[in-house]
């Protein structure tokens, strides 16, 4: 068996799949590189990254399968977990090794896997387009912080730049280190230097938030205490639709 | 605490007892690069209260003062409560505010009746068409429809907002009579009819015309109270299924009564909500919309009442055991839709994935198919897994032995004690 790195790019991994495919391989286990930890007899060789080769791979998918398909594939690469690769190569095979259409065929492991992954990746888009609240910033910035399971603001730079055309935002993803950043143009990835003594969580104090800020934070607050129906009590059912993990980014929980 | 802030708590407090939450079916995009779009598809639900139910628009009232006395109500006229009433400025810069910080998908506004209803409309309107015509605003409103209210209201309300809704509230007329003398069944279906009748009007003149403006494009919802006026489940299911089907509606919604008054017409200030029952009324109201059941299946008067113990569908399924079992592998897909423990997600599957080979236990299992519950119902591949000579009863048994009902566990704490 033997170990192929990529750089951990959507493309470096379709490169390395077109190589399986080009050298005839199947006892090869694609990795990215910078999860991988070596083991003590095993073979490992880095794959560079060939664009040319990526899109030969992605044409080949595009004539088998439909957008929406293909958008499950990039979902389950987006969830970022370790060894999701061999699931991806198992779908892909599948894929090419079939006459008919196979995005349907759920009786087939990889097919099933890949519709549910992408589902739980897709949930978590639909809990970040739900769950970022920005702070408007002195400079008309409006800012937020998140720290989704999966690797999803890709997905959800274009619900925001249709939604919110008209002012300046960013949404920063404080485990991987990068955000988005809308101009009132285009969306463009983001890397930000925080001062050593900024606490990247919210605050309402301190010169960097508009003066009208911390007042629709607490009319907010206001709000989401009136609105609960005190009779029909039910914690375990807000933590299940709102999980515990993501309350400290939310205005409406921080507090309480 | 200033003002705005106390205005906002009293008349957020007031507009709880709405159960609509609803911000999808409309299709208002941002063309114009201005603020805020109404997705066609996926609600979103910004927030969860510690009731578990989900915030998803600002919901206030406009004010609580009113005129009527209806008895349910906490905003009725003889109730000695704090009022307040919103200036239409400060509903449109909420609004915006929440909007732009990603807190709401919109604004649901409702209101006591205030002086008279058009008077009360002609307010309802005004911060809609504020939103709209100055602040480009695409987000997602919802206003109350006010019987009463005359056409010319009506409709350009339709122009503004994505839902309009009328509360029919007491489900049946002898508890309208009873609860709200000064309100009159025809009086709320007027304007239910009107909006309906303006909704095919416009949508017919699309057919022919480029420039008809957007009416009401989420429709057309209700709630009925469950639970203050004594009535059955069959009376508020066939009540909904003809309002679904008479009025073209979207939506019913069914809310659990919550004692907001000593009134001795209504149940105690310490009576319970009916969390579960209003539960069981859902599930039965997708059971109608989705599912392909006539409500007279579900509900009858040898069943006016749906089973607490366990979901309608299994319900029905049990009453029924000469339809079954049904084949996975070959079944019509709305037979299949009639299993219990097989939802609409794993429905579309297990179509999809039977057409590349037949599908055994495993694969059902899967694609998220209860086996626990659909196993007595169905055969696959495999032939039949269950004995086929238990009874309903029997069935009922092992299945109420396997789970206390697992929806008592997860929504209501005070049933956790037994
Ligand atoms: S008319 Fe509406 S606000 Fe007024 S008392 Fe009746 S239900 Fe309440």
């Amino acid at each position: 068996m033997t170990t192929w790195l990529y750089d951990g790019s959507f493309d470096g991994f379709l490169s390395a799949v077109f190589d399986l495919y080009w050298q005839k391989k199947t006892d090869v286990v694609i990795r990215k590189e910078q999860d991988h930890v070596k083991g003590l007899f095993e073979n490992v060789i880095f794959m560079p990254t060939i664009t040319a080769n990526a899109d030969r791979v992605w044409a080949g998918l595009t004539k088998k399968l439909t957008e929406a398909v293909l958008q499950q594939l990039f979902c389950c690469y987006l969830s970022e977990l370790p060894g999701e690769e061999d699931n991806m190569v198992g779908f892909i095979r599948h894929v090419f090794a079939s006459e008919q259409d196979v995005s349907g065929d759920f009786g087939n492991k990889y097919v099933l896997h890949v519709t549910q992954l992408s589902r739980k990746v897709h949930r978590e888009k639909h809990r970040m387009e739900a769950f970022v609240r920005f702070q408007l910033t002195k400079d008309n910035i409006y800012y937020s912080l998140v720290s989704p399971d999966y690797n999803v603001l890709p997905l959800i730079a274009r619900h925001f730049k249709e939604r919110y055309a008209d002012q300046y935002w960013i949404i920063y993803d404080e485990r991987r280190r990068f955000g988005i950043y809308y101009n009132l143009d285009k969306v463009e990835t983001i890397r930000l230097q925080f001062n050593a003594d900024y606490d990247p969580h919210y605050h309402t104090t301190g010169n960097v938030w508009a003066p009208e800020e911390e007042l629709y934070q607490r009319l907010w607050n206001t709000y989401f205490k009136e609105a609960n129906i005190v009779s029909r009590r039910n914690p375990r059912l807000q933590l299940q639709h709102m999980p515990r993990r993501y309350w400290k980014y939310l205005t409406e929980m921080r507090l309480g | 605490m200033e003002r705005i802030q106390e205005k906002l708590a009293i008349l957020a407090d007031a507009a709880k007892y709405d159960a609509s939450c609803a911000s999808s079916g409309s299709n208002r995009k941002n063309t114009t690069k201005g603020l805020g779009n109404a997705h066609p598809g996926m609600g979103i639900c910004h927030s969860y209260t510690a009731d578990g139910r989900c915030v998803s628009l600002l919901k206030i009232l406009l004010t609580n003062v009113c005129i009527y006395d209806c008895a349910y109500c906490v905003s009725r006229k003889s109730n000695d409560i704090k009022r307040a009433a919103f200036t239409v400025q400060e509903v449109v810069d909420l609004t915006i505010n929440f909007y732009r910080r990603n807190y709401i998908e919109g604004l649901f506004l409702s209101s006591g009746i205030f002086k008279d209803p058009d008077y009360t409309m002609e307010r309802l309107v005004r911060v809609a068409k504020k939103l709209r015509t100055e602040h480009n605003f695409n987000g997602y409103i919802h206003l109350k429809a006010i019987p009463g209210a005359s056409d010319d209201l009506m409709r350009e309300a339709g122009l503004y907002a994505d839902r309009l809704s009328v509360n029919l509230e007491l489900p049946t007329d002898a508890g309208l009579k009873l609860l709200a003398p000064e309100k009159s069944r025809p009086a709320m279906i007027q304007p239910i009819q009107f909006l309906k009748n303006e909704i095919i009007r416009l949508d017919d003149e699309r057919k022919v015309l480029k420039k008809v403006p957007t009416f009401v494009p989420a429709g057309q919802s209700t709630q009925v109270i469950v639970g203050a006026a004594g009535e059955s489940d069959m009376e508020i299911m066939h009540l909904a299924s003809r309002f679904y089907r008479q009025f073209a509606l979207k939506r019913v919604y069914y809310s659990g009564y919550v004692p907001i008054s000593s009134d001795n017409r209504l149940p105690g200030l310490h009576s319970q909500v009916p969390l579960l029952r209003e539960n069981r009324l859902y599930q039965a109201d997708w059971l109608m919309r989705f599912y392909g059941f006539e409500p007279q299946e579900l509900l009858n008067d040898t069943h006016p009442n749906l089973d607490t113990d366990i979901d309608p569908k299994l319900s029905w399924a049990l009453r029924n055991l000469d339809s079954f079992p049904v084949d996975i592998n070959k079944a019509d897909k709305m037979l299949i839709a009639r299993v219990p423990g097989i939802g609409m997600e794993s429905l579309r599957k297990i179509c999809a994935a039977r057409m590349h080979g037949p599908l055994g236990w495993d694969q059902l299992k899967l694609m998220g198919v209860q086996l626990n519950k659909a196993k007595y119902f169905i055969t696959c591949k495999a032939g039949a897994l269950e004995r086929r000579d238990l009874t309903s009863e029997q069935i009922r048994q092992q299945l109420l032995a396997q789970s206390h009902s697992k929806w008592v566990k997860a929504h209501s704490p005070q049933l956790q004690l037994f």
